[in-house]
């Protein structure tokens, strides 16, 4: 049997999902934005709501989302996403509306729409993109930094205080890393919380059926944020290959942040 | 126990040769071209295809969608 | 024939929202405008209309959702008041930039800053020359009665739709907080999503499928795009200010020195032409209902019928005056007066400005 043989319509598996346009990534290689834009693709094409569906760009590396995802898609304001998405399924309450926002916009300068929308219970889907860093503009800091890592402006290592030396030790200085996940699950307004990563077939298999369940509780239900965070690499701005980056994911972002179920059906999932 | 025979087709023009794919690749099967595409990256390219079982891994860690995979049953 | 009422100029603005069949509000409290939320929400409009009203944890969340609602083609606003409309300003941009229909309601109190409560006519640069980043415009409505603050809301919205662009009702708290009598409009119906639809293509609705999606964004990283994006928008706003432009003149046929003023400091002006006319003096009082745009021509044409001098007289250290003295153009004087701080200037003091600084000895 040759190549030609299996190279046949009848016998296609796997291939792009039709609700990404031709457009190509603009994305570093290796980037796991683009596998979580394929997956949420893949998602929408399943449940058949990409007439329905409008999504919610955010300011950062996947501010063009929009240019990938063929379905209406708003661009917001730095931070501000999930304000839109409030404004757009409290006049559209029957529209699957979704945002996609990464760690700078999500958890730093838009915490306050964060932390609300899920307190009010918008009855949304959130995906957070956490890579741990602000890759847009260059690699600096972002609010889920690991404690010691570099960046453009930690260059020293992050630190939550000053170290020992110099007579300043203790002196608040670059914080904590902010699980904001965690914090948003103790929120009565958030239905199903999850984290999960793409850097392996079988975690995207998970991060997939996490997105799926977070759209159809949206679609099935009235009220309640449904947000999945996905733990992902920035390998231009870790200065590491993309391969390598993903193996220090695992061995770096992962025992800080866990995957797993966090809430699930309004529940916090019991450790 | 039946067995599966597969493939894949990467567009080597849109794929960024980042080995993600190569690195996930259960049997071994994709490894990076030494010749580069159209933007200077060295693509994945079926090195070994006839150790391709179709499973898909490849197509579902590729982060820019330039893998599309079939698969027969013998 | 509408329904009569007494009522305060805010809650006029959020009835006349209710009855025009806007689908949404979304605000946050702030002095001297929380009676139109407050209203908004006893009457209970999603039983009477469907209409959304939410009190969102910020003005900035405020505004990003009425950009998000405006996008989808809903007829959606928001009202605050100055330094409220401050944190306002980065969504304002955005939805200039990205053209997004809705309406806002700008009472405006002193500031800088934190300011006062009291009324002011300080934001008018604000309003009326962008007020975010970037090179736009707003249409600016400025009401001077109870009743201008319930007409404006139709006006804003049929303006906001018909150039894809914010309407800005710019009031004071002296409009905002006064008792009027006001004229209601009937209840008009919301559009359905059908109608949202055949009217407003480019709204994000949800793309059918075999059809082009839709983006609402200001972003464009190509710089030919983005100029001629940013043409385009000029473009319509020379269109606005050769379509909209709206004032009114009061006893300005035979005047020789004219007023211009606008909202609460037009009333007070009003009276100030009364005072003039019984001491013999030709005093008139052109009022511009749009800020922007504003009536250039109004002011030249009074110029070729003789008008002498203008006095803008504005509850701020000089904002308006400076459009004045552009339509002016140095052919005869033009000065300014105003009372800031949250002092409302008198009549009497008004026209002795007239005198003092324009009629002269």
């Amino acid at each position: 049997m040759t190549i030609e043989d299996i190279i046949k319509p009848e016998n296609l598996v796997y291939q792009k999902s039709k609700l990404l346009t031709e457009k190509p990534f603009h994305y570093c290689p290796g980037c796991g934005h683009g596998t979580t834009h394929r997956i949420i693709a893949e998602v929408l094409e399943e449940l058949g709501v990409d007439e329905e569906t409008i999504g919610v760009a955010p300011v950062g590396c996947s501010v063009m989302a929009y240019d990938y995802f063929d379905v209406d898609f708003q661009e917001a304001a730095h931070g501000r996403a999930p304000a839109l998405a409030t404004g757009l399924k409290r006049v559209w309450p029957n529209k699957v509306i979704f945002t996609y926002q990464g760690d700078g916009d999500l958890a730093a300068i838009g915490t306050a729409e964060t932390i609300h929308a899920c307190n009010r219970g918008e009855n949304i889907t959130m995906i957070f993109v956490n890579n741990g860093i602000y890759g847009m503009t260059g690699g600096q800091m972002a609010p889920t930094t690991l404690e010691g890592m570099k960046t453009a402006t930690t260059p020293y290592g992050r630190k939550a205080t000053l170290p020992a030396g110099a007579g300043f030790d203790g002196i608040p200085c670059n914080g904590y890393p902010l699980r904001i996940t965690e914090l948003i699950a103790q929120l009565p307004g958030t239905k199903f919380v999850t984290r999960q990563a793409v850097y392996n077939p079988a975690c995207v298999r998970k991060a997939k059926a996490a997105i799926k369940k977070a759209f159809e509780n949206q679609i099935n239900g009235k009220s309640g944020v449904n947000f999945v965070e996905i733990v992902s690499n920035c390998n231009s701005n870790w200065k590491m290959e993309p391969v390598a980056a993903n193996k220090w994911l695992v061995e770096n972002m992962l025992p800080f942040y866990p995957l797993g179920d966090i809430k699930v059906d309004g529940k916090l999932v019991e450790k | 126990m039946a067995s599966f025979k597969g493939a894949i087709v990467v567009n080597t023009e849109r794929c960024k040769g980042c080995g993600v794919c190569a690195a996930n690749c259960p049997v071994g099967v994709i490894s990076l071209a030494k010749e580069v595409n159209g933007k200077g990256y060295n693509y994945a390219y079926m090195a070994e295809p006839d150790k391709c079982i179709g499973c898909a891994s490849c197509g579902m860690v590729c982060p820019d969608g330039v893998i599309t995979v079939y698969k027969v049953k013998l | 024939m509408g329904e009569l009422k007494l009522m305060k100029g805010n809650e006029a603005l959020a009835e006349a929202a209710i009855r025009y069949g806007c689908d949404a509000y979304y605000g946050y409290p702030i002095t001297p405008q929380s009676e139109v939320i407050e209203y908004l929400m006893e009457q209970n409009p999603y039983e009477r209309t469907g209409m959304v009203v939410l009190q969102a944890e910020s003005e900035i969340a405020a505004i990003n959702m009425v950009y998000a609602a405006g996008a989808s083609g809903k007829r959606v606003m928001t009202s605050s008041s100055s330094p409220g409309v401050s944190l306002k300003q980065e969504g304002i941009a955005y939805i200039a930039g990205a053209e997004v229909p809705c309406v806002y309601s700008d009472v405006v109190r002193g500031g800088p800053g934190l300011g006062t409560i009291q009324p002011s006519q300080a934001d008018y640069f604000q309003a009326c020359k962008g007020g975010g980043n970037g090179d736009y415009k707003n249409i600016v409505l400025a009401p001077a009665s109870v009743q201008e603050m319930a007409d404006f809301v139709a006006l804003g919205f049929e303006l906001a739709f018909k150039y894809r662009m914010a309407c800005c009702i710019l009031s004071d708290g002296a409009i905002g907080q006064m008792m009027e009598k006001v004229v209601l409009p009937e209840q008009k119906p919301r559009m359905t999503e059908e109608e949202i639809k055949a009217n407003y293509p480019w709204a994000t609705t949800g793309r059918k499928r075999g059809t082009q999606h839709r983006v609402i964004t200001s972003l464009d990283l190509d710089s030919v795009k983005m100029e001629a994006h940013n043409r385009h928008l000029q473009e319509k706003y020379r269109m606005v200010e050769e379509n909209e432009v709206r004032f009114e003149e009061i006893d300005c046929e035979d005047a020789e020195y004219v007023f211009v003023a606008y909202g609460s400091s037009a009333r007070i002006a009003q009276k100030s032409v009364q005072l003039a006319r019984t001491e013999g003096l030709k005093v008139g009082l052109l009022r511009p209902i749009t800020l922007f745009p504003f009536p250039t021509k109004a002011i030249q044409n009074l110029i070729d019928r003789g008008t002498k001098g203008f006095l803008a007289v504005e509850l701020s250290c000089g904002q308006m005056i400076e459009d004045v003295k552009l339509a002016v153009n140095g052919r005869v004087k033009a000065e300014h007066f105003g009372r800031v701080g949250g002092i409302i200037h008198t009549p009497e003091e008004v026209l002795e400005a007239m005198k003092k600084q324009i009629i002269g000895e």
